[in-house]
């Protein structure tokens, strides 16, 4: 899809590690905000143990590590507004989805009305969005 | 087809780095084109002058200078990623005040953006990692 002069392709970032334990979480994240400049359709995706990362109530004192979870109710303000959760994930860990932060978008073209950026879907549903997408990023 | 790769581990540790070599030589020889190889998270650590692997095994980071080199493939390190890791070229060594640096021929270091250029420029972005 083109826009003028500039391409617009379907970006998708796949979230499947821990927040703490490696660095992918973090790294993952601020490829995110970086390439929000670049104005690409973009989706999440938190699978596997990357449903653990927007876990409300993160507290990482005893690890001295900076708890970036935070950073994740910012995505709506950098246009991010397409977060896909997994069901089974969310499940075979024992979660729900009031487990985990409220993600927020403004929609500009509904008077700037809050607007929930999370979809939860099934393994199935997320291999259809999946297949839409023209870059896949997993870190 | 114009591919761009993304290598998110580092040399020996993982085979990752092996796999994207491999599949971009690979395509290169099939007649496509591998513009970029993104390095990030201790992928950047591929790009090491440093590194002295026993003689009677492949030597990772020389390989990718040497695709770099015969096939003009641009080998980016994520200037974030390298500078977490200690991976200085001269110009980041003297602005952080560091005593050397360690950037092997071939890589150059810059930022994230180059990684969503490489997104949007190819028709096809592969990911290679653990």
């Amino acid at each position: 899809m083109e826009d003028g002069d500039q391409v617009i392709k379907k970006f998708m970032y796949m979230n499947r590690k821990a927040p703490y334990g490696t660095i992918y979480a973090l790294e993952s994240l601020e490829v995110v905000l970086i390439a929000a400049a670049f104005d690409q359709d973009v989706s999440l995706v938190f699978a596997d143990d990357g449903v653990y990362q927007l876990m409300k109530g993160q507290n990482t004192d005893d690890i001295g590590m900076k708890n970036f979870s935070p950073t994740y109710s910012a995505l709506g303000d950098y246009d991010i507004k397409k977060i896909y959760i997994e069901k089974e994930s969310l499940e075979e860990r024992g979660l729900t989805l009031e487990d985990l932060q409220e993600l927020k978008y403004e929609d500009e073209d509904d008077d700037w009305a809050e607007k929930d950026s999370i979809h939860l879907v099934s393994r199935a549903e997320l291999a259809d969005v999946i297949d839409q997408q023209d870059v896949v990023f997993s870190f | 087809m114009k591919f761009g790769i993304l290598v998110n581990e580092g040399p020996y540790t993982h085979q990752a780095s092996d796999s994207a070599y491999k599949f971009a030589k690979a395509a290169i020889d099939k007649g496509h084109e591998v513009f970029r190889v993104f390095f990030y998270h201790d992928g950047v650590n591929n790009g090491t002058s440093l590194a002295v692997p026993p003689q009677d095994d492949r030597h990772i980071p020389n390989q990718w200078s040497e695709l770099a080199k015969e096939h003009n493939v641009d080998l980016v390190l994520c200037v974030a990623a390298a500078q977490r890791r200690g991976m200085l070229d001269e110009d980041e060594a003297q602005r952080n005040g560091k005593s050397a640096n360690n950037v092997a021929e071939g890589f150059r270091i810059s930022g994230l953006g180059q990684l969503i250029e490489a997104g949007i420029q190819a028709d096809r972005m592969m990911v290679f990692g653990d």
